[in-house]
């Protein structure tokens, strides 16, 4: 192992779905191996770009809004998908990963491999707890991040 | 431009502020006949949460109103539950506190600066942008933005959202030679703040005078952050004319206001306009600047703050915010010098049946908290009057004051595009932090 796999769930736990991704790296612990970095943040880009410092692999888990949604889907997409979809308007809450990602690229400072692991969403008011659609797709949204780990490191 | 119609501008997601919001202008003939900034979502809903709760539970629940300034929601809060209990934190757990806040305003500001603000001043749409431009620039903002980052996670327990706070203090509080690699990053820090006002102050500013009433804390001694009583500078009262008021009558002075075009609340400060933050700040406070950050202030043109100097110009509160910057983290280099671990990481804070107040100056601007409680810490009620309610008048005003002022001047015709730059440039003057949000990805998946 030559460098760290940093997981970084993206969200906020008090909107609803928005805590997808903090959820999904609480249920990897103890499921990775041990010196793998599990972290959360609200995405902000300054942010994101500190906890990645350094890393070789760097496995996101989010929450994803689709025009056409089907609560509960699951998406695994490269840096390079999702560099293509930008929000569209850049408030720091708008700030997406694709801002994020184009910001690390301009600094030289984009980890040698991003996937990025989403879940679709069905509610995110205020208030704490997922929805059953996006509840019942943890499990398999957890294997999958926890698959993707272990790829981490038998690569390395 | 035809100056004998009507023309509306509609900005429905503006772009680079702290949240979600919308501007909607109408301009008739070539008069600016209506700005109403639309601000989505309020703190209303946290103070419906918070009934019912334990008088424990304000700091952690309320910090989650803004990634950004967490702690301002918690020292807020903390502040009316201690006060309603009669309880007085101070001596090193208070240093600590002030800490805290301080690593918030280096990362808020710094963030609002390179990331949000500097765009504007320097023709990038982003900091994108900037940074393909500018990354020498960008790679001091981010680094000084982690110097503050790094106090959050070191008192607060992890970077966002600290959970090291509670009322009383700290849940655990560090020892003295857990900071040293702290001071040490702010040696840098402060050489990247420093820089970071000269860097600022060579922008070029457009002309602007704001007018409004000017409302922070005043704490006779230190540049005001986590205490102080609210004090005013009246718009047309001469030179510095200031008064004060006690925490206790906040809301008869703030009186909140709802009006039909938002959802959150608007306010005046004794019937008249006002405007919180860095700007009255610096005026009511700048006599008490770290020497270093005065200094810095004086040769940025701001003018001499010992000498009661004022910023009146909108487009200058990224200079201001800088010069604070360098104070905080000069104050934060202070404490962590000065600093003996305390006894108990907490004062007890026993509840009792009594109403509290506290407030404290949050990144951008005065941030008020009220709560009730029953003999048991139950909280019957919960009040919170967030900055950019405030400055929500004051905002309006100073957009259609740029925008009036464009369609003054003589040559050609602004078209759309120009002035919902406008728009959103003043707004951004004020850092507007709405609420905090959702951050998912947003992409349009095609269906088989």
């Amino acid at each position: 192992m030559s460098g760290r796999v940093v997981v970084i769930g993206v969200g906020n736990p008090l909107r609803g779905d928005d805590g997808a991704g903090p959820a999904a790296v609480e249920a990897l612990r103890g499921r990775v191996p041990d010196d793998t970095v599990l972290t959360v943040s609200d995405g902000e880009p300054a942010r994101m770009l500190d906890l990645w410092r350094g890393a070789d692999t760097v496995v996101v888990v989010e929450a994803l809004r689709a025009r056409s949604g089907q609560p509960g889907e699951l998406h695994t997409l490269t840096s390079e998908e999702v560099a293509g979809h930008p929000a569209g308007t850049a408030s720091t809450h708008a700030f997406g990963l694709a801002e994020c990602l184009a910001l690390a690229e301009a600094l030289d400072q984009l980890p040698q491999k991003l996937v990025v692991h989403a879940v679709e969403v069905a509610d995110v008011a205020l208030g704490a707890g997922l929805s059953e659609a996006v509840r019942s797709a943890l499990p398999e949204l957890t294997d999958r991040v926890a698959a993707c780990v272990r790829q981490a490191y038998e690569r390395s | 431009m035809n100056h004998r119609g009507t023309r509306v501008l509609r900005l429905d997601a503006l772009a680079r502020v702290e949240g979600e919001a919308a501007l909607h202008l109408r301009v008739d003939g070539g008069t600016v006949a209506e700005t109403r900034l639309r601000i989505y979502e309020p703190p209303r809903f946290f103070e419906a949460l918070l009934r019912g709760r334990s008088h424990t539970e304000p700091p952690d629940i309320t910090s989650r109103i803004c990634g950004i300034c967490p702690v301002a929601y918690q020292m807020s809060a903390c502040q009316a539950i201690e006060n309603a209990c009669g309880v007085t934190v101070d001596g090193p757990l208070a240093d600590l506190r002030r800490l805290l806040y301080c690593g918030e305003w280096i990362e808020s500001h710094t963030l609002h600066i390179y990331l949000l603000h500097a765009p504007d001043f320097l023709g990038h749409a982003d900091v994108v942008g900037l940074a393909r431009d500018q990354r020498a620039a960008v790679e001091r903002g981010l680094r000084l933005k982690q110097s503050g980052n790094a106090i959050l996670e070191q008192l607060g327990g992890r970077p966002i959202h600290p959970v090291n706070v509670r009322i009383g203090g700290f849940y655990r509080t560090p020892a003295p030679q857990e900071l040293r690699p702290l001071a040490q990053r702010l040696r840098q820090a402060r050489e990247d703040a420093l820089e970071t006002v000269r860097w600022v102050a060579a922008f070029d500013f457009p002309d602007a005078v704001c007018d409004h009433d000017l409302l922070a804390l005043r704490d006779p001694g230190h540049y005001a952050i986590d205490s102080g009583t609210p004090a005013v500078i009246a718009a047309q009262g001469g030179p510095r004319a200031l008064r004060e008021f006690a925490l206790s009558d906040f809301e008869q002075h703030v009186r909140e206001l709802q009006v039909a075009h938002s959802t959150a609340l608007t306010a005046t400060l004794d019937d008249r306009r006002f405007l919180t933050g860095p700007l009255a700040r610096y005026a009511i406070n700048g006599q008490w600047l770290h020497p270093v950050a005065a200094e810095a202030a004086r040769d940025a043109g701001l003018g001499d703050p010992a000498l009661g100097g004022m910023c009146d110009n909108p487009f200058r509160s990224i200079v201001v915010r800088a010069v604070e910057v360098l104070h905080a983290v000069e104050e934060a280099l202070r404490i962590i010098d000065g600093y003996e671990q305390p006894p108990r990481p907490a004062a007890e804070v026993p509840p009792r049946r009594a109403v509290g107040a506290g407030a404290t100056e949050a990144p951008r601007g005065l941030l008020y908290h009220r709560y009730a409680l029953t003999e048991d810490g139950t909280l019957t009620g919960a009040r919170i009057i967030p900055p950019t309610a405030q400055n929500q008048t004051a905002i309006e005003e100073d957009v259609r004051r740029a925008v009036q002022a464009r369609l003054d001047r003589d040559g050609p015709d602004a078209d759309d595009e120009e002035l919902t730059l406008l728009c959103e440039r003043a707004i951004r003057n004020h850092d507007p932090c709405i609420s905090c949000s959702a951050h998912f990805l947003d992409l349009t998946v095609e269906r088989a």
